[in-house]
């Protein structure tokens, strides 16, 4: 087993403020009106701590991280 | 001699905390702004208000507990928590008291924002429009050096610079793009009054 | 029994069947319980309301999470503009209706009955209201009516759920799915009129009878509504199976040459007229090939209509039904649809052509219902069926009657 870990997001709470994309460009940029287009595939281990930070940095809490198992 | 210290560390810390507490309400007001610029990245607002006011609740802190275990005020732990029950300046501060409290339940609040919800610390969020002036007039009603110049001086920036981002603020339309389009639909699909 | 079976019985000009006719008529219904249930499920009956899911299966998962506490939201929104089969149902045939509703009230242990009718269909709406004071006591205690705003978004599941709950007709985020947490959150069955029509057949017939009609492995009758270039436009009840050249030609046959058929409505896809006249109507011979009955509306779109100037007015009609929640699909649509209006009247660019294909391909599936899914699958199957067309569209701007 191993555990995939995902971001979430709500549309109906994002308000486009976009400091999600500041903060994991590798993962979230914003399209032409400024909300964010977000990566589906899993986030490598390396930028977990980065994406909790920007999951806990949305003012309106609409990023969330989701953790998955999956069989190997 | 340790009384003096004490004493200049109460009305040091105060005048401080006064600055960081405008200070963090400026940049919450930049927050719901959005402002950014091509030097200044857009978290940078709301994470420079959080540590800010952060650091105004330790000056905080450190002007209640001086100012309650100096000698020469005859102040007991009560009256930082029970408003108006002091003898002292009773309703001066009372008003510190009412100020540190709201401060404390919006830290609480927003460091919990996840266990809470966001509805929940929005409202109480708003009380912050309510603690800075509560404590800029406790400030100079309970502040022996209310008429010292440094103090005038400090009291007038502060209390210009917040009026000006809060007039700012209510003079722009609201940052969010879908405002005014989100209220309109909502207008037009609620239930109907018979129903 | 051959012919129509929803439509059958007096003449729909006469206006609703009342209650003590339509008892007399059909009789009671045979079928309950599990029995129900596993006979929906062998018939192959699905939802009518545009998903064309299987609605056995839907009954026995609500059935198993249903504790006496499960809503029975009866849609009939018909928010999409052409769709005329829910409203001619509801006013000629609401006994078949709701029994369907009670039916599923009594096997799914629902606490209550919303019927949940478009407020633009007033005669259908007073239909309803009025089959419901018919009704006996024990099912009239539990039904209530609610009227869906007139916006295209109001008979999406979250959306009905949200105003019957909390007064706004707005789509809510999922999950939890109405199904799971809907109304009072409860679990929730939503189901299209004409689905609770068939079933009310179903559980008087069985499933065998069900079967019975339906051509080239599709089983029962639909309800389709035929628009545009033919004879006598309208409403018909057909054979499942029959391709869309069949029904066209029951329904009088084309009244011009045609170049392409929309087949869905606004949430569905357009095709060129020579692929169409071979489609089976049949949700899952349909689904296989990538396509989609939806809400069953063929519209059959003459040659001498432009089809860039037609694609860029449904466009625009979907962007300003954008219930603005979700910044991708306000203002996604709205760009998609200003380009295709800019090349509609200004004639092709290259910039716009390019801006559409980028654009579609960001706004798909970000948006926290299916709406700019929807309104992106439309504009692909124009861009795919019209592509002539939009490659040399001409500057002009046709003033074409909607």
């Amino acid at each position: 087993m191993k555990t995939e870990m995902r971001l979430t997001i709500d549309r109906i709470k994002c308000d486009g403020h976009g400091l999600c994309a500041e903060l994991l460009p590798e993962l979230i940029r914003l399209d032409d009106w400024g909300y964010p287009i977000i990566a589906s595939a899993p986030i490598p281990e390396r930028l977990a701590s980065l994406a909790q930070r920007a999951v806990a940095t949305c003012p309106v809490l609409a990023l969330a991280l989701r953790r998955e198992s999956r069989p190997r | 001699m340790s009384d003096t210290i004490l004493w200049y560390t109460t009305r040091g810390a105060g005048a401080v905390s006064m600055i960081l507490l405008s200070a963090v309400v400026v940049l919450g007001v930049l927050s719901s702004l959005r402002f950014h610029s091509a030097g200044w990245p857009r978290f940078l607002t709301p994470a420079l208000h959080r540590n800010l006011a952060l650091m105004t609740l330790v000056f905080l802190a450190l002007h209640v507990v001086t100012a309650v275990v100096d000698p020469f005020t005859h102040l007991g732990w009560v009256a930082a928590i029970v408003p108006f029950s002091s003898y002292y300046h009773t309703v001066w501060l009372g008003l510190g008291t009412i100020a540190f409290e709201l401060l404390v339940a919006i830290a609480v609040t927003s460091l919990l924002r996840d266990v809470i919800g966001q509805a929940a610390w929005r409202a109480i969020h708003w009380l912050a429009y309510a603690s800075w002036p509560v404590a800029v007039i406790h400030g100079f009603g309970t502040g022996t050096d209310a008429l010292s110049a440094w103090f005038v001086v400090l009291s007038i920036v502060c209390v210009v610079s917040v009026t000006i981002a809060i007039v700012y603020r209510l003079l722009q339309p609201p940052a969010d793009p879908l405002a005014s389009a989100r209220g309109e639909f909502r207008s037009g699909v609620s239930r109907r009054p018979n129903q | 029994m051959s012919g129509p079976r929803l439509l059958a019985g007096p003449d729909l000009g006469a206006g609703a069947e009342g209650y003590a006719d339509h008892v007399r008529r059909l009789g009671p219904t045979t079928l309950a319980g599990r029995a129900l249930i596993e006979a929906l499920v062998r018939s192959g009956v699905t939802g009518r309301g545009g998903a064309s899911f299987p609605a056995g299966l839907k009954w026995r998962a609500l059935a198993a999470t249903s504790k006496g506490s499960a809503v029975i939201v009866v849609n009939g929104a018909e928010g999409e503009p052409q769709s005329h089969k829910d409203r001619l149902l509801m006013r000629t045939r609401p006994h078949l209706i709701l029994d369907g509703a009670f039916l599923a009230a009594r096997t799914l242990r629902a606490a209550s009955v919303v019927v949940y009718v478009g407020e633009e269909h007033r005669a259908a709406y007073a239909a309803m209201e009025r089959a419901l004071r018919e009704r006996p006591e024990a099912e009239r205690r539990v039904a209530r009516m609610a009227a869906a705003p007139h916006r295209y978004v109001a008979g999406e599941s979250s959306a009905a759920v949200h105003l019957i709950d909390g007064g706004i007709a707005t789509p809510t985020t999922t999950p939890p799915h109405s199904r799971e947490r809907g109304v009072a959150a409860a679990p929730t069955l939503m189901q299209n009129v004409e689905t609770l029509a068939h079933i009310a057949l179903i559980a008087r017939y069985g499933d065998a009878w069900y079967r019975s009609m339906g051509r080239r492995g599709a089983a029962g009758t639909l309800m389709v509504t035929i628009a545009g270039g033919v004879k006598k436009p309208g409403v018909l009840e057909i054979e499942a199976g029959i391709t869309i050249g069949e029904a066209v030609a029951m329904a009088g046959g084309l009244s011009e040459p045609a170049a392409a058929v929309l087949l869905g409505g606004y949430f569905g896809a357009w095709m060129p007229a020579v692929k169409a006249w071979e489609l089976p109507l049949d949700a899952e011979a349909l689904r296989a090939g990538g396509l989609g009955l939806g809400c069953g509306v063929i519209g059959v779109q003459p040659a001498s209509r432009c089809g860039v100037c037609d694609t860029a007015r449904i466009m625009r009609y979907l962007a300003e039904e954008s219930s603005a929640q979700c910044g991708p699909c306000f203002f996604g649509l709205r760009a998609l649809s200003d380009a295709c209006s800019r090349v509609a009247e200004r004639g092709t660019n290259r910039d716009d052509m390019a801006r559409l294909k980028r654009w579609a391909v960001e706004v798909q599936g970000r948006g926290a219902c299916k709406h700019p899914d929807g309104a992106v699958m439309f504009l692909r199957s124009a861009l795919s069926t019209f592509s002539d067309e939009f490659a040399s569209h001409p500057a002009h701007w046709r003033q074409q009657p909607a």
